[in-house]
This record gives C-alpha cells, sequence and structure tokens, in this order.
C-alpha cells in the first residue's frame, strides 16, 4: 500500500526475510574462520556468510558487524572482490566496548553481518589510469588493501600503482608481509613513513606528506585515493593539488558514526548527504561542496 | 469514493463500533494537556483540541522498538552461536481519530523516509495496520503553529478519512477504499449533496484568513535563505542559549533519527536489539572512535536541527522537513523557534529589508 517511487534497495544479506516477514536489520550470522593478531591493537578476522555465500562488494565498501547483545558497528572490507570468495577479511581496530569484545572472538564463533553497504571507489573508472593510494594508519589494511588488491590481480588494466603509506611508529605498520611484496615488484611504487622512529628504523621518518617529496606524477593520468582521518585530508589534498591533480581527480572516504547502514537513523549526515549511501567515498570535488565534510 | 455526512450525534456509536474490532487512539486531555492515547470511552475524544504535546509519529516508529531478538548457545569449546528473530509484533489494527493536517504532511514524510531506498517492514507494517481519520483545523491550535506558512494547513493525501467539522456533522471524505469500508461498515451515513459540498466550501475557504503568517521569507525561499546563512552569526548565539536538552526533536512529528541498542537478558545467552528515538541536538550524535566529534558545538547543532528542517530534509526526500506545527517551540525552554531562527536569519543576511 506505502509504494515507494524508486525500486526498493537490496543488498547480499538484506532484505531477510524470516517468517512472512522482511527485515532490513536482521544480521546474516557469519562464521569467523580465523583470526590474526596484527599489531597490538589490531586483528584481522576472516568470515564467512553462510554457505560461503560471496560477500558481492566493491572496494571502499563497508558492512555493519555485530554481536548480539554487545552492539553493532561499521567496518571497512579488506579483501578486494578479486580475492573473495566463499570468506572476506576484515581488519578491526580495539577501540571501545565492541571492539574489544570483537578481539575476543575465535575460530567457530559466530557474527552478525549485514550489508556491504555504501558507495565504494568506482574503481573502473580508474582503468588505463595512474593509481596513487596513500593511506594513514589502519586505513592500508581497510578499505585501501580493497582497491590496491583488485589493482593487482588486474595489472595491465592501470598504469603505474604508487602506494604511499604513513603510520605512527613502526609497531603500528600493518601487513608488513604484503609491504615486503610490494617492495619487491618493480610495478608498484611503495614508499613508507612513520612519525616516531624506533631503533632499528631505517626508512623515511615524518607525516604521510613527506613522502610527497619523493614522487612525480603525471597530473593528466592520475587517480589519488587517501584515506586516512580527518586532519590528514587537509594535508594530503594540499600535496596533491600541489601536483596538478584537480579535486575530482582526489577520492577520499569519510568516517561517521553509524547505526543503521540503510539511510534512516541520521547519524552519518554530511549536511544533507547519507555517508552510509552516498558515501562513505566521496571526490574532494564533492567534500568541498558540503560544509561539513572536511 | 466520496464525501459523506456523519452527524455530531452518531461519532459515538461510530467509535464504540470500531472499539470491537480496533484498538482506537485519539486526542484525550490529560494533565499536561493534549495527548494522543487509547480511547476506552467515545467521551473521552476531544475532537475539537488545539495540539498535541507528541505527534502520532508513536504509533509508526514507538519510543522505543524492538528489531529483533536472539537465543545464543556456547558449544563445549566455548563458541557461541546465535539464532536471530525478526520482532514483528503483531500491531493491532488500529484507527487513529483526529490527526491535524500538519501531522498528516509528518506522516507523508515518515513514508518516504522509511518506505523508500531500503524498505523498512518494521515502519510499513504499523503503518499500513492503522487508519488515520484526519481532522480538518478551522482555528489555529495557538500562537506558535505556523502551518499557513509551510503550506501544511490542508490535508495531504495520507488519510484514510478526513473530518471536516460542520454545525451539527462532520463532513467526511473518504481517502482510501478501506476507508470508505471503515466507514460505511460501522456507522449509518448519508451522501453529502450539492448543498452540503457547498456549504463545505463556505467553510474552508472562511478559515484561511483566521490564520497567520509568521516567516518573513517563504517555505520556498527558506532552502536558500539558509545557504547564504551557513555562516551566520545567528548560530553562534543560538548555541549559547541552547541547553542540548532534545525536547525539540522528540516532540517533531518530522524528526526520525534512532540510535541503535542491544539489551542481554540476565541469563546472558537471549536478548534483543531495539531502535530508540535519538536527538541531533546531544552531544555524542555524531561522535565516533578516536574522539573525533563532527558536530561539537551546540551552536553546529542548533544549526543542523534548522537546516534539516529548511532545506536538506527537502534535498533528500522531496518535501519540506517542517510542517509548522509549533511542537518544538512550547516545548524548548530557551524559546529557541523555527520562525523566529528563519526571520532573525533573514533580518543578519538582509540587515536593510526593502520598504515598500
Ligand atoms: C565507513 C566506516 C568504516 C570503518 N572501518 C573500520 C575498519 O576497517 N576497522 C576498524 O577498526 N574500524 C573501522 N571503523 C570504525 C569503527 O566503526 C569504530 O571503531 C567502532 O564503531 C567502535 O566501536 P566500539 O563499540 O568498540 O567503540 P565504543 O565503545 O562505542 O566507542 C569508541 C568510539 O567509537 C565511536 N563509535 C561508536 N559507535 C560508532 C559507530 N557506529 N560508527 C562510528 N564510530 C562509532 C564512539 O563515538 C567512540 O568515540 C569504520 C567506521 C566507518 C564509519
Ligand atoms: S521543527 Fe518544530 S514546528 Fe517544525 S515540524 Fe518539527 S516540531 Fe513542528
Ligand atoms: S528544545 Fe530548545 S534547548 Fe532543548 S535542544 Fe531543542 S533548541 Fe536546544
Amino acid at each position: 500500500m506505502i509504494a515507494s517511487s524508486a525500486p526498493n534497495l537490496t543488498t547480499t544479506t538484506i532484505p531477510k526475510e524470516y517468517d512472512g516477514h522482511t527485515s532490513i536489520f536482521l544480521p546474516t550470522m557469519a562464521t569467523v574462520v580465523d583470526v590474526q593478531p596484527e599489531t597490538k591493537t589490531e586483528k584481522i578476522f576472516t568470515l564467512r556468510l553462510p554457505d560461503g555465500e560471496n560477500l558481492n562488494h566493491n572496494p571502499g565498501q563497508f558492512v555493519m558487524l555485530s554481536i548480539p547483545g554487545v552492539g553493532e558497528a561499521p567496518f571497512g572490507v579488506m579483501t578486494s572482490p578479486s580475492r573473495t570468495g566463499e570468506t572476506f577479511k576484515l581488519c578491526i581496530r580495539n577501540a571501545g566496548d565492541l571492539t574489544s569484545l570483537i578481539h575476543q572472538l575465535k575460530p567457530g564463533d559466530q557474527v552478525g553481518i549485514r550489508g556491504p553497504f555504501g558507495r565504494g571507489f568506482p574503481h573502473d573508472t580508474f582503468v588505463g589510469k595512474d593509481i596513487l593510494v596513500a593511506p594513514g594508519g589502519l586505513a592500508l589494511a581497510a578499505p585501501a588493501l580493497s582497491l590496491i588488491d583488485e589493482i593487482l590481480d588486474h595489472r595491465t588494466d592501470y598504469g603505474r600503482l604508487i602506494i604511499l603509506y604513513g603510520a605512527r611508529n613502526p609497531s603500528e605498520l600493518l601487513l608488513k608481509d604484503r609491504l615486503a611484496e610490494w617492495e619487491k615488484r618493480d610495478d608498484v611504487e611503495l614508499q613508507v613513513t612513520v612519525d616516531h622512529p624506533d631503533d632499528e628504523w631505517t626508512g623515511n621518518v615524518g607525516v604521510i606528506t613527506t613522502l610527497f617529496e619523493h614522487i612525480q606524477i603525471n597530473p593528466y593520468k592520475t587517480i589519488a585515493v587517501t584515506i586516512g582521518p580527518p586532519i590528514m585530508y587537509r594535508f594530503v589534498t594540499m600535496e596533491l593539488l600541489g601536483k596538478g591533480l584537480t579535486p575530482d581527480q582526489i577520492w577520499m572516504s569519510f568516517e561517521r558514526r553509524m547505526k543503521c547502514g540503510v539511510g534512516k537513523c541520521g547519524h552519518c549526515q554530511v549536511n544533507h548527504r547519507y555517508a552510509c549511501q552516498e558515501g562513505p567515498s566521496w571526490t574532494y570535488a564533492e567534500a568541498l561542496a558540503f560544509e561539513e565534510a572536511l | 469514493m466520496s464525501l459523506y455526512i456523519l452527524s455530531k450525534e452518531q461519532l459515538g456509536e461510530f467509535v464504540e463500533k470500531l472499539q470491537a474490532k480496533f484498538r482506537v487512539v485519539g486526542p484525550v486531555r490529560t494533565e499536561y494537556g493534549y495527548a494522543f492515547d487509547d480511547i476506552t470511552k467515545p467521551e473521552q475524544l476531544e475532537l475539537n483540541y488545539s495540539t498535541t504535546i507528541l505527534p502520532p509519529k508513536k504509533y509508526f516508529l514507538p519510543q522505543r522498538e524492538v528489531l529483533f531478538e536472539f537465543e545464543s548457545e556456547t558449544d563445549d569449546k566455548g563458541l557461541r552461536s546465535y539464532e536471530v528473530r525478526p520482532i514483528f509484533q503483531e500491531v493491532e489494527p488500529t484507527v487513529i481519530f483526529g490527526v491535524h493536517t500538519c501531522d498528516m504532511h509528518g506522516i507523508t514524510l515518515y513514508d518516504r523516509v522509511f518506505a523508500e531506498g531500503y524498505r523498512d517492514e518494521h515502519y510499513v507494517e504499523r503503518r499500513e495496520n492503522t487508519y488515520i481519520i484526519g481532522m480538518e483545523c478551522l482555528t489555529p491550535c495557538d500562537d506558535a503553529s505556523f502551518c499557513k506558512d509551510m503550506g501544511t494547513l490542508s490535508a495531504p493525501q495520507v488519510y484514510d478519512l478526513h473530518m471536516t467539522p460542520m454545525n451539527d456533522h462532520y463532513m467526511v471524505d473518504t481517502g482510501t477504499e478501506r476507508g470508505e469500508k471503515l466507514l460505511l461498515d460501522h456507522v449509518y451515513v448519508e451522501m453529502a449533496r450539492k448543498e452540503d459540498i457547498q456549504q463545505l466550501g463556505q467553510v474552508l475557504s472562511s478559515k484561511w484568513p483566521r490564520f497567520k503568517m509568521r516567516l518573513k521569507v517563504t517555505r520556498d525561499q527558506t532552502p536558500s535563505l539558509l545557504t547564504l546563512g551557513y555562516k551566520a552569526k545567528l548560530w553562534e548565539e543560538l548555541g549559547e542559549k541552547c541547553l542540548a536538552c532534545g525536547s525539540c526533536t522528540n516532540v517533531c512529528p518530522t524528526c526520525f533519527c534512532f540510535d541503535v541498542q542491544d539489551e542481554m537478558d540476565i541469563n546472558m545467552t537471549d536478548g534483543e536489539r531495539s531502535r530508540v528515538w535519538d536527538s541531533c541536538q546531544l552531544r555524542e550524535f555524531a561522535l565516533v572512535a578516536g574522539g573525533h566529534n563532527f558536530r561539537d558545538t551546540k551552536a553546529s547543532r542548533v544549526r543542523h536541527r534548522v537546516m534539516r528542517k529548511g532545506k536538506y530534509i527537502k534535498q533528500v526526500h522531496g518535501i519540506t522537513g517542517c510542517v509548522g506545527c509549533g511542537r518544538c517551540e512550547r516545548a524548548c525552554l530557551v524559546n529557541i523557534t523555527i520562525p523566529g531562527t528563519i526571520n532573525n536569519l533573514h533580518d543578519e543576511m538582509h540587515p536593510e529589508p526593502e520598504k515598500a
């Protein structure tokens, strides 16, 4: 009876039918199949949907993960679509009530999943371009890795792949095996920096923007994707503009509080836009058009 | 579907007949003012009410609504699995009497918010199990309302039945087939004759001058005024006054933001997840991990509420996010009002109003 003017939205896990009703809030129970400690504060969780169903996401999208009785929160997907079969990975920082309990999960435990949600990075429009990915901290694992692996698995579709990664200190560096792998590849240009070195650190020291001195890019054919805390965006965009990129060549991902993931609860609004629907990926050009973005 | 005459004497009988099959709610008098509540005797119904403290939104989006319940099981290795079941509380078919036109506009907006995009059946099921009987307002409820400015002085097409009080009868319009059936099955009515409809026309057209305009700009000029005034000094002033209590959003027929909360039974195996009304005026609303708050100041939160009401909701859902009911004005302890805010913003942005 209550008609909606546009077709109803759906995603891999919702709406979910149960006993003649459909719910957009009912999570699908996924199984934890592996847990790997990554740093002191981050762990990587491998999850499997019932029957090994493919999550069917785009790089840059997120899922709502819940422990029933505790709560639900958004997490970027770490695995690229190209590497998502029956499982996918999330990298989760212990940041509070829910995430500290997520950190206690063991293989065999169940968690709730809704999603994937949001607009990811439109990587199909990046084909043929040089790609510069600049994540700060946790963002390397999610969601940057989902894009990096998607590019690596279709390597010849793209031009250069430049990865500029910054972390606070060497012990917080994520994905050390992957960094070593990219270091060796001659079709990946990797630069890593830390704000605070320790005694063994021999690499770059300084915030992520210091890495931009080391690279030359062709502004006509480069797409930059930068993901990190709000403060980082201010400085990274300055560097990128300085290298001749226009705001619509710069993609970012915006973290906002999210309670529903489906564009209703109001928490993630950036001016009139819902980050969980039209975001979390936005170009800098789009971000400049709304006051609350940066 | 057509216009019918329901004599005022028959109203009680209509209510009683409905009560046999439906939960009947409507405006009743309470010690704090009028409120929508369950009707046990037809005499409780105060169709001549001014305005209610809360709008009827609570029947579609309860203040707390369980979304699903779960049971968990821990196996001998300590691993947890869950069974989750959505809760669609058997919504008792409900009839709401006396919904004013502004509140019907609020329901029109809710229908878009919850039925469009990801369709929220928790809302839709309640809504579809509820009959709306509207009530035409012939006089303003009080000085706080500004429905005439917001274009909500006449009813949108969400009602099943809509009543206009006449001398000794109600003129009843049937908005839906089920509404017509509700009427014809439960009370004796007569088809309105040509004279009745003429009389209705007079009643409706004579109501217009009784309502005052309060805004210095039209509803359609409001979004551009708000765009222009995004950085106005006014927001700082309002931010200093505002208590961040959230009363304004609680009572608003167009506020729908919610929080999601989990609860565990004391047995620590079962529990439920609910949504509860939330308010963008509260500090935690836009706080994220790492302690960053995207609306840290009260000024930015007051501005966000007014922006939503006057501009954002229209941008997203195509209809204005304020229906001019005046409830936030009545509820606010420091007298922050929508007309006052819009008018002050207008004065700040246009310091020399052109003289006619
Ligand atoms: C699109 C998106 C992608 C994200 N991806 C990742 C990721 O890949 N890995 C990761 O570790 N974290 C990610 N986060 C952040 C993650 O959602 C928060 O760390 C998590 O919600 C904290 O929950 P908590 O219950 O442990 O913390 P709490 O005890 O609730 O509070 C800790 C802090 O988290 C904030 N917070 C609480 N709930 C939310 C919420 N629903 N959304 C945002 N912040 C909240 C609180 O305001 C508080 O400042 C992402 C957030 C978004 C919006
Ligand atoms: S903003 Fe105030 S006047 Fe407007 S609809 Fe909400 S409560 Fe009513
Ligand atoms: S009711 Fe008034 S004081 Fe309370 S949050 Fe709203 S504007 Fe602020």
